[in-house]
């Protein structure tokens, strides 16, 4: 079998000092994803444990074999969780969730737990969209804007072009800063087209970092172009698997001249946490426990 | 006197030659990766079947998204003037034409001179383009013009939600998987990209005769859905695919007069 070089590492975490048990509060969040699935299991309002898997033709399957590999090695069951929230493209097939929230609202949620309330712009570039969202000190969203008609400047863009270079997914970003100076970008929009462009650049006798740089900036150009519309704050994070490109990360910040806020934790796991943080808040509120 | 046009299109390369502002040879050829080999390869080929040598061409006009790469060329025109001036010659009626290519698709509406009145173009998104059901054959792994004759046997109207070509793709693997048939998957794909041509038609207007040109005019299932989505008839002229080409050369032949 020829080797698929779009296709990132499934992985789980879970935290070594934490103990589930000793929790009064254990929440879920569920983010089924066009391209990728995350769980997260949060303890007490703590990320607790969570796991990233790729989506599979259907969402209920898909869901809980991301939750099933967030649960791994803890001990704990499905019914040992107070609260489960779904969000992502999948939300309304995820048959052991208690609730359903859109994954704008979780991704908000999210990236204020994961950059801070300082957070004011985010974007998520998942799999197959792409989201500018505004949000308040809280979390709380005030305005976004999305594609999600056209796979310029979404994951599935970026896994056509590792493809087609047989470059692997996690080594695009680095090898596209090899170059010394950045080529003009790939001047097609559609992702069908920027195939062929590569395919000719590569034909030109350009070294694949050469082309993959080209790509990279015109992704980054996509995408900003989505954010001015929207409007850009200083205090600007990322999400989604794209924020893991340096490639396409560090010319967002070069053409917008800010940098992101960094965090510790796995930026493709936003939405996931915002649910499972809605799903404490929920529990809270309602003192609905299972 | 001779005239040349060459339509240098995404895929591939149309020559025709007039005498005497008559349509007397035409040649296609491929475009490959590298557009000046190809149109150089294409220009020797189609004067070498006419019989004729380069010095006796009075004048070349190119045009096609590669219509810079023609070095021998006297003059460059756009598609759409080539277009227009193409179809007047062939249907002296037409007032809409529709052309398809593999990476480009406009409507054009002219008057009885050939003159454009109005036109929209697509070249940014494969979606409305003919390399749009190119990948989706691929994904049904069928030959491109099996495409068409599957899409005429078709028993239902299945949507096709994903816009891009990409998503596209993965949404007919899903189909597949769904134990949809080739045939509704191929009708599916069909409806999908005549949609994006018929909005692009109503933007500049619809006037009877309706032409439709280009490569993908010889997609039969692609013709249905798009005659079906207009609620008309659409005439395909013979040679559709060298419509661009001839409006060159018969420009060509109005510059050399």
């Amino acid at each position: 079998m020829t080797q698929e070089y779009w296709r990132w590492k499934e992985n789980n975490w879970k935290s070594a000092d934490k103990d589930w048990t000793k929790a009064e509060i254990v929440t879920a969040g569920i983010d089924v994803g066009s391209v990728s699935s995350q769980a997260v299991i949060l303890a007490d309002g703590e990320l607790y444990a969570y796991a990233s898997m790729r989506t599979g033709s259907n969402s209920p399957d898909s869901a809980l074999n991301a939750i099933t590999a967030a649960m791994e090695g803890t001990g704990l069951t499905l019914d040992k969780i107070h609260y489960i929230v779904g969000t992502g493209y999948g939300r309304v097939n995820v048959p052991f969730a208690h609730k359903a929230i859109t994954e704008i609202a979780c991704h908000a949620r999210g990236a204020n737990f994961m950059g801070g309330n300082k957070v004011r712009t985010i974007l998520d570039m998942g799999g197959q969209d792409c989201k500018g969202i505004h949000c308040d000190e809280k979390g709380k969203v005030l305005n976004f804007l999305m594609n999600d008609k056209c796979a310029a400047g979404t994951g599935r863009g970026m896994e056509v072009m590792a493809d087609l270079l047989s470059v692997p997914i996690a080594e695009v970003g680095p090898m596209s800063l090899e170059v010394k100076e950045d080529p003009p970008p790939v001047s097609s929009t559609c992702v069908v087209f920027a195939k062929s462009e590569a395919m000719s650049l590569l034909k030109q006798g350009w070294p694949k970092n050469k082309v993959l740089a080209a790509y990279c900036s015109a992704m980054a150009h996509r995408v900003v172009t989505l954010l001015e519309r929207i409007g850009v704050e200083k205090e600007f994070f990322i999400t989604g698997g794209i924020a893991k490109n340096i490639g396409v990360v560090s010319r967002i910040e070069k053409e917008l001249g800010i940098k992101a806020i960094k965090s510790e934790y796995d930026s493709q796991i936003a939405g996931a946490l915002g649910a499972a943080l809605f799903g404490k808040a929920l529990v809270e509120k309602g003192g609905k426990k299972k | 006197m001779f005239n040349v046009g060459i339509d240098v299109g995404a895929k591939t390369i149309k020559v025709v030659i007039l005498r005497d502002g008559q349509p007397f040879a035409q040649y296609k050829g491929l475009a490959g990766m590298d557009t000046a080999e190809s149109v150089e390869q294409a220009y020797t080929e189609a004067l070498k079947e006419a019989g004729i040598s380069r010095d006796q061409v009075k004048r070349v006009v190119s045009t096609g998204v590669g219509r810079k790469e023609v070095p021998f060329s006297d003059e460059e025109v756009t598609e759409v003037g080539a277009d227009s001036k193409g179809i007047i010659f062939v249907m002296p009626n037409c007032r809409t034409c529709i052309d398809v290519g593999a990476e480009e698709g406009r409507a054009i509406r002219c008057d009885d001179g050939g003159k454009v009145r109005d036109f929209a173009v697509n070249e940014k998104c494969a979606a409305g383009a003919g390399s749009f059901v190119e990948s989706m054959s691929r994904a049904l792994e069928l030959k491109l013009h099996e495409m068409g004759e599957l899409s005429l046997k078709a028993t239902r109207t299945v949507p096709m939600n994903a816009q891009c070509a990409v998503f596209a793709e993965s949404e007919v693997v899903s189909l597949i998987h769904s134990d949809t048939t080739k045939e509704d998957i191929a009708r599916s794909v069909h409806d999908a990209i005549a949609s994006r041509i018929i909005s692009m038609v109503r933007r500049v207007g619809i006037e009877p005769e309706i032409a439709l040109i280009g490569g993908v005019s010889h997609n039969v299932g692609f013709v249905e859905c798009l005659e079906r989505g207009l609620e008309t008839k659409v005439t395909i002229p013979d040679n559709a695919e060298f419509i661009g080409a001839l409006g060159a050369a018969l420009l060509a032949y109005e510059g050399s007069k």
